[in-house]
């Protein structure tokens, strides 16, 4: 996985639960229909507007509600490199790690707007605002949260680590 | 210092001694639950082949086919299907179909254990926090990870202590109780966080009654709602011939993040008012708001005393004209008491329409679906923008008694004067 996210920033609001980022009645669909459709309860027009690698930037709370890893799934298959957000829902957290897509927490995600051209290093936690020339820190991540993400997610994690025939004891 | 009950139940799921909030543990799961919805269908049956192609432990999975069951499209069906199909493959003997939402079925085959780990892939896997059993919701791929090792990596939790002193007054119950705690801290107030409930008010309810609260517990952010197992988990358990567990207590001197005090007799019926579920207000804020359906069900309030409370407010009395009324038990074996106590008939009597034990409505895969601009009052946890049904349909949330009474006036309304005995 490339360490740095190059993209535009797509900015929306505080509590975007996951009904919102992934409306329920699409769930019996394809993953590729629940792409087109991702954060269609925010904004209908999400999926055209994002570019490879573009960043998702978000208030506090990102993603409460279901434990559908179909919602970060439907981000990462719409195009989006990243997300930062104040902070995020628990289980939304751990299904984008595991999914491989980073995420990211910014106390100072507010200061990005909408549009902005944004450099993520994951390496590092730094955010570069490059269109207002400012940038700012993310909490570091946590050493099993890198592992997995370095992996590319969970499941390259899991086979890199114990090889296709993994065994309980392996992981104690 | 001593721990918490859901440190404890990590440190032995863990197999140490003892373990403190921020610590990163791999734990040994002793359930692991999948739905229909994002069970087997969703990247685990892609991955588990090249996986080793094993479960660890049949016998600790559980999958249970609930939200698209009965199906209503093609699609719905195919997926049931393969579930079905899936369970019988990799010979998971605990596989249920039609008998209601998950949650519910799993305290009632006897799988919420006092001083396990449970993780489920639907996030109110919370719920078997009643039996002082640590359940929490994780995605697909995690649950892949769970299935070939049987073990998770868990950051132990900071818990938050709530006591509600005193006694919830008639016409006030759990569901408002815990309405009244999201609001409280905030739908992301815990965050990352355990929340234990205890006081005299917790200590009142029944089992099915405390099982609405640690439901509840995910729409504060929670990874678990736990509460204190005691006499009537295990008559609960003893009852269903399911094991005792080992019952894991806070400690006296157990490091909390936060305390929270309130007086249970002050509490009066809350409603969540569209779309956040901690926009909670009391109920004669919110009364006169017209509602089109009203929805008694659900993991969160379609137990047995659910149902029978709303039958008590409608009883002798019939549903708005305007007003769809849908009531699905939240299990096959409650669907079955409520018959034989009349239940089921005062409801049906009133105008309710009787729906298979199912997640449908709550989440609007099926039966019972809202149109725009239509407004609903539901007994169920999620009130979020097109969570129902159309994304410009609004759904107000409350206890059985006030969708009953709703449903009666066709405004939102409070439940308590359909209570008072005459």
């Amino acid at each position: 996985m490339n360490s740095i996210i190059k993209g535009k920033a797509h900015k929306y609001g505080d509590n975007i639960n996951t009904d919102l980022i992934n409306p329920p009645q699409y769930l019996e669909k394809s993953l590729e229909v629940l792409a087109q459709h991702a954060m269609e309860g925010v904004d209908e027009h999400f999926a055209a507007k994002v570019a490879p690698g573009d960043i998702l930037v978000a208030g506090a709370n990102f993603g409460p509600g279901s434990s559908r890893e179909t919602a970060p799934i439907a981000l990462k298959m719409a195009g989006v490199g990243a997300i930062v957000a104040k902070f995020f829902a628990r289980i939304f957290y751990r299904n984008a790690i595991n999914i491989g897509l980073p995420v990211l927490e910014c106390a100072e995600a507010d200061r990005i707007a909408d549009g902005d051209a944004l450099e993520v290093d994951l390496g590092t936690g730094t955010i570069t605002n490059v269109t207002k020339g400012e940038s700012y820190t993310a909490a570091p991540l946590s050493a099993p949260v890198m592992d997995i993400l370095s992996a590319g997610g969970l499941i390259p994690f899991l086979e890199k680590k114990y090889g296709v025939d993994i065994d309980k004891k392996d992981l104690a | 210092m001593g721990m918490t009950m859901a440190e404890k139940i990590i440190a032995r799921a863990a197999g140490r001694e003892a373990v403190r909030p921020g610590e990163f543990v791999w734990a040994d799961v002793d359930t692991a639950m999948m739905d229909d919805l994002l069970g087997p269908r969703v990247v685990i049956a892609d991955h588990i082949r090249r996986m080793g192609d094993r479960v660890w432990d049949r016998e600790k999975v559980v999958i249970i086919s609930d939200h698209y069951s009965p199906a209503a499209t093609i699609s719905q069906a195919e997926i049931l299907q393969f579930t079905r199909n899936w369970a019988k493959e990799y010979g998971i003997g605990k596989y249920y179909e039609g008998l209601g939402p998950c949650h519910q079925v799993l305290a009632e085959k006897g799988f919420d254990i006092p001083g396990t780990l449970m993780v489920g892939t639907d996030s109110h896997t919370t719920t078997a926090g009643a039996f002082g059993c640590f359940g929490t919701g994780i995605g697909s791929t995690e649950m892949l990870g769970v299935l070939v090792s049987g073990q998770i990596w868990l950051r132990v939790p900071e818990t938050m202590l709530f006591v509600w002193n005193g006694r919830l007054q008639p016409g006030v119950y759990a569901k408002d109780l815990v309405l009244r705690t999201i609001k409280e801290i905030g739908q992301a107030g815990a965050t990352y966080k355990a929340m234990e409930f205890a006081g005299d008010a917790i200590t009142a309810l029944s089992v099915d009654e405390r099982m609405t609260i640690t439901n509840m517990a995910v729409e504060a952010g929670a990874k678990a709602g736990l509460i204190a197992p005691d006499e009537k988990v295990a008559a609960y358990l003893a009852a269903i011939g399911a094991p005792p567990g080992t019952p894991l207590l806070s400690d006296a001197d157990a490091a909390y993040s936060e305390r929270f005090t309130f007086d249970a007799a002050e509490l009066v019926p809350q409603i969540a008012l569209p779309h956040e579920v901690d926009k909670v207000v009391d109920v004669t804020a919110a009364a006169g708001e017209v509602i089109h359906q009203a929805y008694l069900g659900s993991c969160t309030n379609g137990r047995f005393a659910d149902l029978a409370e709303a039958a008590r407010v409608l009883k002798g009395r019939k549903v708005h004209p305007e007003v769809r009324l849908l009531v699905s038990a939240a299990s096959r074996s409650i669907y079955h008491r409520a018959i034989r106590e009349g239940i089921i008939e005062t409801l049906s009597e009133a105008g309710a329409m009787v729906l298979a034990p199912s997640c449908g409505a709550c989440l609007g895969l099926h039966s019972g679906i809202l149109a725009r601009g239509e407004r609903a009052i539901s007994s169920t946890n999620r009130n979020f923008v097109g969570r129902m049904g159309h994304k410009e349909a609004e759904i107000f949330l409350g206890s059985p008694a006030s969708v009953a009474a709703a449903a009666i006036e066709g405004r939102v309304t409070d439940p308590r004067k359909f209570l008072v005995e005459g």
